[in-house]
């Protein structure tokens, strides 16, 4: 059969595209490039959101992304069960478009922090974390100046009662994020957003580790079985 | 943009700020920052955004109403910050 395809959008300042692209390539699936700008998601399977600064930030990070004529097209489909996986900037779209509850600010230490980061994986039960176990431990990069996650109490209370809170920082919680939370997922488990990039811990030559394979794996795996 | 001269433009303020119950780090570098310019008494700070919207015609109630709602939709994220609307 014909390998998955798994789109990667594109906006004006995405930076991780590339990579996340190679990423899918690498767990088996042929990447498709989207542009922010057309309206046409080329039937793919699955879509990444890519890392970056999408419109440079502007106003608050991922808000404008949000209303990228794309973005009408992927907030249908990702409601009609299209498996999305939002990283770093792609997770601060995902929230500004209320696919995904809460919201990311500016880390609390006000500083760009960029690290190996170890995660915990909570949910190993998502379109993108079947190839985990639940409570594994796994180390990728982190990156960003916007990533403390915050929601109200009540709906903290829901992510975690209702295992949707898919990774958790240890050690050291690099952003101020309550709970420790590094990504959540949508209550259908096919929309995920993860501040910590996997697609740059998917090679020993470039990453810290190949821990974050597993997240396109998952995808991949899951396109071939439906 | 071209104003003809005597058209009548009305200034609209949007306050963006964060909900008391938010962290603001900025705010409170600011504030710590004070007392080290000699500046006392001063017990927060709490940073936000202030948008000046002009509009084609006069800011009459169908005229808020829309800046409330662009305001609803992308000034602000409702998630986390509150927004008031007035003219200036």
């Amino acid at each position: 059969m014909d390998a998955a395809r798994v789109g990667v959008i594109t906006f004006p300042g995405s930076l991780d595209d590339r990579d996340a692209a190679r990423a899918v390539r690498l767990a088996g699936a042929e990447p498709v490039m989207l542009w922010h700008a057309d309206h046409d998601l080329q039937g793919v399977d699955a879509v990444v959101l890519p890392g970056g600064f999408s419109y440079g930030d502007y106003l608050r990070a991922g808000a404008i992304a949000r209303f990228a004529p794309l973005m009408t097209e992927l907030v249908s489909a990702a409601k009609a069960g299209l498996p999305v996986l939002g990283i770093c900037n792609g997770f601060q779209v995902l929230c500004e478009s209320h696919l995904l509850p809460g919201a990311l600010l500016p880390n609390a230490g006000l500083h760009f922090v960029c690290r190996d980061q170890r995660l915990s994986i909570e949910n190993a039960d998502t379109a993108w974390t079947t190839e985990y176990r639940a409570g594994q431990e796994i180390v990728v990069p982190i990156k960003n100046r916007d990533g403390r996650y915050v929601a109200d109490r009540e709906t903290l209370r829901e992510l975690a009662d209702s295992g949707r809170i898919v990774a958790r920082y240890l050690d050291l919680n690099p952003n101020g994020s309550q709970d420790d939370i590094a990504g959540i997922c949508n209550e259908a488990g096919n929309v995920v957003g993860l501040m910590p990039h996997p697609e740059h811990a998917v090679e020993s030559l470039t990453g810290p580790s190949t821990d974050g394979l597993g997240f396109f794996t998952s995808i991949v795996k899951r396109l071939v079985n439906a | 943009m071209q104003i003809s001269e005597g058209a009548v433009v009305a200034r609209v303020v949007v306050d963006v700020m964060l909900k008391p119950e938010i962290l603001d780090p900025q705010g409170q570098a600011i504030a710590r920052k004070l007392p080290q310019m000699g500046y006392e008494g001063v017990v927060a700070v709490r940073q936000g955004k202030r948008f000046e919207v002009e509009l084609e015609g006069p800011a009459d109630d169908a005229a808020l109403e829309r800046v409330h709602k662009i305001a609803e939709a992308l000034l602000a994220n409702p998630v986390i910050e509150n927004f008031e609307v007035r003219v200036l």
